[in-house]
């Protein structure tokens, strides 16, 4: 019942796509506002025709309807509730659905807030995403349809795959990728609008773009760290990011979209690099569905491939049309696109924002590259995989630069900075940096790539925040603000500047974390009786015994080890072995004791049946929780720069306003714009 | 329409260079992944080279010392057999008979040194087939007795 009703809105959904998608260009060329409506209403439609259908999926997976295919291969009974709720997107069918859903809703929202914009932009827009739209209904119909009859009915199903219902992140990073990933459909849709309605030349569609990359890129950026955090407290080996494909899937189009982030405020500025963002919008959005042709063709085998099937050749298919579609409408707007400004400098922020483009792009071609090596000489019959050292030596120094150039950009002005204003700002960044890397040295950093990263992590802190300090002790100076005062105000000024920053002082801290905890990185395995214990880099941990116990869905193995600090037990951690029904192999657990320090990392490795000693394996990481919170800053800066705009009609919208009037009243109303 | 050219030539060198660097870069550091048959055909090509070593861990060869982690079998694909030693706990389904990766280079004695060992079993996620049972499945594995 429910099969039928999920699988036939599905089916009118994709009848009501093409009608938009044939509706819009016909209401533009006979000026027909109400057709225009009609493809509108068809973008609406849609979102409620994919929304009744995931509805349906949940209800049946929540009600164990057996009956329907993707709940025979991912439902259990014994699962808990939780679990089965987002099993939603546990494997390939439920996944492309939930993809669906996304996509159907946020052009939903894209569209409804830019409905009474004037101009043919918004409906080529609509004709854009629909097109999108239309390629993943047919997916849910053919190679990817999760509502397939099953019969005869089965009593019980396997449940999901063990490794995705062993941690709650399960439920929070894959919804992240997807809003992030779906999330870069939207530009790509306004872009595609800009270039189909003729309206390229003007900034409008840039705005729009830029306003739900920011949103996207968030959300992108919280999946990203939610996923490393993800491998590292499920998998068990204690790291976070091994250049996987499936972590370059999610990455590369991270770091286009950065570097669109940042040339768009060039565009706007400057009138330069018309092109180039156009590029990087469509770029980013190719690289999406790239990376969710790699998760999800099972072409590369991982926790996130399921089954193996046609669908890669759909993908693939998808991936041509675009790129051609896409070369061909640039090609045909090149002309229009010419820059219309000039570089006047090399020392102004407009260059370092190019060097940060140029980075950011030879960095996302060489994961690429990396990435798709392998299938390449797979096709030529070599067996082959490229390991980290290859990325790891292609991307350092770039990360490096990046990290450099992510201390001088704020610095620098806009079009060209004096010598004077050039040693005053780039100058004082250097003794920060001196400082870091000689205390990262005494405590015993080695490693130059380590010590380079402490160097230039310490320049760009700096810099970042000295350019609050300087804003906000203007502000103090000019107008007797407090602190809080005049921090807020400046922020308020001009979110997406101070934003910017936030979002700079959380990516240093990320990269603070991954540097500190790979160059002091200790660990020991040992086989222990209970009563023993073990050290590593000056902490000891005791085993007290190993137990099994059965729970709802799976059989535990645990070993309790207690922390101690000398004689005294301060903590005990469990780490474990889950034995799932459907795992041939156990699930090993590791459990994880941080603090603002460090993390130690417990796995049990293997115990003898008898349960009279464990093999553990105990890791010390430094700095690793910075991580983590380093996503959150990274994540509260992209929100300040997504703040309402706040229009002071008195006051220029620059870092440091000139004298004010004291009477005027601080606070207008903030007014809503037309953004996420 | 000179800057326009000089703008272009400076593009191409630089997409020349990096995609040199990335070239190079990749020739050195390519794992290939080969059966011992392969690794022996290789002759002296394939010593003290990264590799990625698959097979079947021969029945009866397998030496673990649970008190160093020491552990030495040999690796089978039917053909030809490579011994490999390796440090640390081997996982939890590692046995005779089983398919195993390891991950290291084959040093000048003939025994393949892994700084990485896997057990090769799908990830994948697959629904049960007709007559296994996998509730059965892992209740023998906790005892031990395999699957």
């Amino acid at each position: 019942m429910t099969g039928l009703l999920a699988h036939d809105a599905l089916l009118v959904s994709l009848g009501i796509i093409l009608l938009g998608i044939i509706a819009a260009p016909v209401a533009v060329r006979r000026n027909r506002r109400d057709l225009i409506a009609l493809a509108y209403g068809a973008v609406y439609t849609n979102f409620l025709l994919v929304s009744i259908a995931t509805l349906c999926m949940i209800v049946a997976l929540v009600s164990h309807d057996f009956s329907i295919s993707y709940v025979a291969q991912v439902g259990s009974r014994s699962t808990p509730l939780f679990y089965t709720i987002i099993s939603l997107w546990g494997a390939l069918e439920g996944s492309i659905l939930f993809w669906a859903w996304v996509l159907s809703m946020y052009s939903a929202v894209a569209v409804w807030i830019n409905r009474k914009r004037e101009g043919n932009l918004i409906p080529y827009t609509a004709v854009a995403l629909l097109s999108v739209a239309f390629f993943f209904g047919v997916l849910l119909i053919g190679p990817a349809n999760p509502f397939k009859p099953v019969s005869p009915v089965p009593l019980d199903g396997p449940g999901p795959n063990a490794l995705l219902q062993n941690h709650i992140l399960m439920a929070i990073h894959p919804p992240l990728l997807y809003l992030g990933y779906v999330g870069m459909s939207v530009p790509f849709g306004f872009a595609v609008g800009a270039m189909l309605s003729g309206e390229v030349t003007n900034d409008a569609w840039i705005t729009l773009s830029r306003r739900w990359t920011m949103g996207a890129w968030a959300f992108l950026s919280a999946a990203i760290i939610a996923g490393m955090w993800w491998s590292y407290e499920v998998l068990g080996w204690g790291g976070y990011w091994a250049w996987d494909p499936v972590e370059n899937a999610s990455f590369m189009p991270w770091l286009t979209a950065t570097a669109y982030l940042h040339s768009v405020v060039v565009q706007e500025r400057r009138g330069m690099l018309r092109l180039w963002n156009l590029n990087l919008v469509m770029g980013t959005f190719v690289l999406t569905v790239l990376g969710t042709f790699l998760t999800r063709s099972g072409i590369i085998s991982s926790v996130h491939s399921f089954t193996q099937g046609t669908i890669g050749y759909y993908f693939l298919a998808f991936i041509a049309l675009v790129l051609v579609g896409a070369l061909a409408m640039v090609a045909g707007n090149s002309e229009r696109l010419r820059t219309t400004g000039r570089f006047d400098s090399a020392a102004s922020r407009e260059t370092i924002f190019l060097l940060n483009n140029l980075f950011l792009t030879a960095f996302m071609f060489t994961v690429l590259v990396g990435t798709l090596f392998p299938l390449v000489a797979e096709m030529r019959g070599a067996k082959v995989s490229v390991g980290p050292p290859f990325f790891n030596r292609m991307t350092l120094p770039v990360i490096a630069a990046l990290i450099f150039l992510m201390g001088v950009g704020p610095a620098l002005p806009w079009k060209s900075a004096s010598e004077a204003e050039v040693k005053a700002k780039l100058g004082p960044p250097f003794i920060a940096a001196f400082v870091s890397a000689a205390l990262a040295f005494a405590i015993g950093v080695r490693p130059p790539y380590a010590l380079a990263a402490f160097f230039f992590v310490g320049y760009a802190l700096f810099a970042n925040f000295r350019e609050y300090w300087i804003g906000v002790s203007a502000r103090m100076k000019a107008h007797g603000e407090s602190i809080p005062v005049a921090l807020g105000r400046l922020v308020r000024a001009n979110n997406r500047r101070y934003g910017g920053y936030v979002a700079h002082v959380g990516v240093l801290l990320v990269a603070l974390g991954i540097a500190a905890s790979s160059a002091f990185r200790a660990e020991r395995e040992v086989t222990l009786k209970p009563g023993e214990s073990m050290s590593v880099a000056g902490q000891t941990v005791r085993l007290k015994g190993l137990a099994g116990r059965q729970e709802p869905q799976r059989a535990v193995i645990a070993a309790t080890m207690e922390v101690m600090k000398g004689d005294k037990v301060i903590a005990t951690m469990e780490p474990r072995m889950n034995y799932y029904a459907t795992s041939s192999a156990p699930v090993a657990t590791p459990q994880v004791r941080s603090t603002i320090k460090g993390d130690l990392y417990l796995t049990l490795m293997a115990f003898p049946q008898d349960g009279s000693n464990a093999t553990i394996k105990m890791i010390v990481q430094p700095l690793i929780p910075w991580m983590w919170f380093g996503g959150g800053v990274i994540v509260l800066g992209a929100l300040i720069c997504m703040l309402p705009v706040y229009r002071r009609k008195d006051v220029p919208v620059v870092a440091v306003p000139p004298a004010l009037q004291p009477t005027s009243p601080p606070a207008l109303e903030p007014q809503l714009v037309d953004a996420p | 329409m000179t800057r326009r050219k000089s703008i272009i030539a400076g593009v191409v060198v630089l997409a020349a260079a990096f995609g040199w660097l990335l070239y190079g870069n990749l020739d050195k550091n390519i794992v290939f992944f080969l059966t011992p048959k392969e690794l022996l055909a290789k002759g002296n090509e394939g010593y003290d080279v990264p590799l990625r070593l698959g097979g079947m861990v021969k029945a009866g060869t397998v030496n673990y010392d649970t008190a160093t982690h020491d552990l030495r079998f040999m690796m089978t694909d039917g053909f030809a057999d490579v011994k490999v030693h390796s440090q640390g706990t081997p996982p939890q389904m590692f046995r005779d008979s089983i398919g195993v990766v390891v991950e290291g280079r084959l040093e000048h004695d003939s025994v393949f040194k892994a700084t990485n060992l896997l057990v090769k079993h799908s990830n994948e996620y697959h629904p049960p087939k007709a007559g296994e049972k996998p509730q059965e499945m892992y209740r023998s594995l906790i005892k031990g007795s395999g699957s």
